[in-house]
């Protein structure tokens, strides 16, 4: 499949298909000409986008320049109007949500969405869904099996809590009782139970002090190096995407505006024009 | 009254506290106490009479409980589960189907049956057809409702109900499979049905209830223990997920479709089972059984009890069950003819029910034994219902 989305890519681009081949593998999600229309609106418009395997990138932008329909495109809860996506070698456009997330996506979102009368914990064993067996006959005679698995998974999901940093007296918490930074830390968690390769954290500092802001920041290197994980992030938060990104992509009423490291995006006229001159007055 | 909910409320956290063994040696206790019970009636008595009907109404009551209450998937048409279970013993046991082998009855381990004409399976048979008929009947249900949801969902499986029912009246003259052999009997009704008849004991009697509770009382203990080990399974968390935010559960891995339609075929699958058991039990399918107003009935059984908490189900529907066939007919029935009125009680009962449920929606929303969960949503507010996914089948 990614032959073809490379084929396609360099259709449009002019580069020939052997340098495609080549960046597949080195490239976790490939999207090309991605755009999505809600009635007359083109929300998300022709989007070419990549993310090299273990790198950070962001997207940026102003309110409404799709950031997150693109987010969501990507995840499979939208459809793509028009374009493809790849991911880690196979085709996912338009496939289930639930599917991508067992290919090795995760995310969580910019309103915090967890389970809400769910305890910390079930949030989490949740997260590892997609990476169990258990079904319904076997979980109503409990097999060896699944005792050992629902074992296994508890501990994974205490161990996975752990190591975002959450408190273990709040680990049987209702989600709704925890408090707004807590309540974060069950998302990454949640995401981080399901074996991501590559993760997408939807405004994850939206609400945080600059300390907090730092900390996750660290935190989202430590992920990288600890676990392999490749991070996708939208971000509105300009000291934490300049100071974490290895590239960043502006977007703008939906189309992408500028692609590259920080440093050539802050530098980029347009950039400055659109968004980062009006609302950060830099 | 609020004194007394605080009172119910104290009750469910106190057992909940208690240590294990203590909980396990008063549950067999109640145990044993509910298999001695029929010794301190008459075999024929009006009230295991009443305690069979209300347990087969728990066992409904479970299956229902795990559509709305655990996947949040509100269900107006359970009486169709109802009736196809008893349809499955109205077609698999009884003379209905004369013509069968040219008149010599086809039978299939039911020695009692004779050479009776008609199809007669075994009734343990009868229960396994009649949970695989009605899970195949609630998945074709579950499929046009995925893409929909909250009153939606409601709408269309009423209608499902309601269509069941029509072709339960007129099924004498659908004739899918030749001319000998009717869909249903209709308003005439199917009767007389095979009574019970299980291995290793003699054919159950309908004049001896003793039998029929136990047999109840087990198929609610079978039930139970199904609920208690699904809802603390991966698939149970599934369903919470779901009715929590679909939007989140979906990214998180959870497949919609397949997780509601396991729903639906478990809740239904009780359903189907129950109705066989109640048909063999009244010893007739008759489709006027099947009113849209049995949904109703067994729906507010579980919010009396508590939507999503598997005792207080049992609670609500035994509750119920018995102020329909004891309190209100019995007990209460002639109080408006003592105040000079001139009617009975009994046609006010859902009247009488729907009154209980607007004052338990003042008074105790969560029901009256709640699921933890439900009660911290309803008390503090939380969770909510966004539109943000692109349902998709």
């Amino acid at each position: 499949m990614t032959d073809r989305l490379a084929a396609e890519r360099s259709a449009r681009t002019g580069t020939p298909a052997a340098s495609g081949d080549r960046e597949a593998t080195s490239t976790i999600l490939q999207a090309v000409a991605v755009s999505k229309i809600f009635g007359g609106l083109v929300a998300v418009d022709g989007v070419d986008f990549e993310i090299p395997r273990r790198s950070i990138v962001s997207i940026i932008g102003p309110n409404g320049a799709g950031k997150t329909t693109f987010f969501n495109m990507l995840t499979g809860l939208y459809k793509p109007s028009a374009g493809r996506i790849g991911f880690d070698g196979r085709d996912i456009t338009a496939r289930r949500p639930d599917v991508i997330t067992s290919l090795g996506m995760a995310r969580t979102f910019q309103n915090i969405r967890l389970f809400a009368t769910m305890t910390a914990l079930e949030n989490v064993m949740v997260g590892q869904h997609a990476r169990m067996k258990a079904g319904l006959f076997a979980s109503v005679l409990r097999l060896p099996r699944v005792r050992q698995e629902e074992r296994e998974v508890r501990e994974k999901a205490r161990e996975t809590l752990e190591y975002v940093g959450l408190r273990p007296s709040l680990l049987d918490q209702m989600a709704a009782n925890l408090s707004y930074g807590d309540q974060r830390r069950v998302e990454i968690a949640r995401a981080l139970a399901s074996d991501p390769k590559l993760l997408l954290l939807d405004e994850p500092t939206a609400g945080m002090n600059p300390q907090e802001s730092a900390r996750l920041t660290q935190f989202m290197e430590t992920l990288r190096r600890e676990r392999g994980l490749t991070i996708l992030l939208i971000e509105h938060d300009m000291k934490v995407v300049m100071g974490v990104s290895d590239r960043v992509t502006v977007l703008d009423h939906g189309e992408k505006i500028a692609e590259g490291d920080p440093d050539e995006v802050r530098a980029d006229k347009r950039v400055v024009e659109a968004y980062l001159g009006r609302q950060e007055g830099r | 009254m609020s004194s007394a909910a605080a009172t119910w409320r104290g009750l469910g956290d106190r057992i909940r506290e208690l240590p294990r063994p203590v909980v396990w040696a008063i549950g067999a206790a109640v145990l044993v106490l509910l298999i001695l019970l029929p010794f301190a009636y008459q075999p024929a008595s009006g009230f295991i009479d009443d305690c069979v009907t209300a347990l087969a109404y728990v066992v409904m009551a479970l299956g229902l409980n795990i559509v709305v209450g655990f996947a949040g998937l509100l269900d107006l048409g359970y009486v169709a589960f109802y009736a196809i279970g008893a349809y499955v013993i109205g077609w698999y046991g009884s003379g209905f189907f004369a013509a069968i082998a040219g008149g010599k009855g086809l039978h299939v381990w039911a020695e009692s049956a004779g050479a009776l004409p008609g199809i007669h399976f075994n009734f343990l048979i009868v229960l396994v057809v009649a949970a695989v008929y009605a899970a195949l009947a609630g998945m074709i249900i579950g499929l046009p409702t995925l893409r929909l949801r909250g009153d939606y969902i409601a709408i269309v499986t009423l209608a499902f109900g309601e269509i069941t029912r029509v072709f339960a009246i007129n099924g004498a003259d659908i004739h899918p499979f030749g001319k000998d052999y009717p869909l249903t009997l209709g308003r005439q009704g199917i009767t007389p049905i095979d009574p019970i008849d299980l291995p290793f004991v003699k054919q159950f009697d309908p004049l001896n209830l003793r039998p029929w509770y136990w047999f109840a009382l087990a198929m609610v203990l079978v039930v139970l223990f199904v609920n208690f080990r699904l809802r603390d399974s991966r698939l149970g968390r599934a369903w919470i997920a779901l009715r929590e935010d679909e939007v989140a559960a979906a990214s998180m891995g959870v497949p919609l479709v397949k997780t509601k339609l396991k729903a639906y075929a478990t809740g239904a699958a009780f359903g189907g089972m129950s109705g066989a058991f109640l048909a063999s039990y009244l010893n007739t399918v008759n489709a006027d059984q099947f009113e849209f107003s049995f949904s109703i009935f067994v729906l507010a059984m579980i919010i009396l009890g508590g939507l999503g908490s598997i005792w207080g189900v049992v609670l609500g529907a035994v509750a119920l069950s018995f102020i329909n066939s004891r309190l209100i007919p019995d007990v209460l029935n002639g109080v408006p003819h003592k105040v000079g009125l001139n009617f009975d009680l009994t046609e006010l009962s859902f009247g009488i029910f729907g009154f209980l449920l607007v004052i338990m929606m003042v008074l105790r929303p969560e029901g009256l034994l709640p699921e933890r969960r439900r009660q911290i949503e309803l008390t503090e507010g939380v969770g909510g219902d966004e539109t943000l996914y692109e349902a998709r089948a």
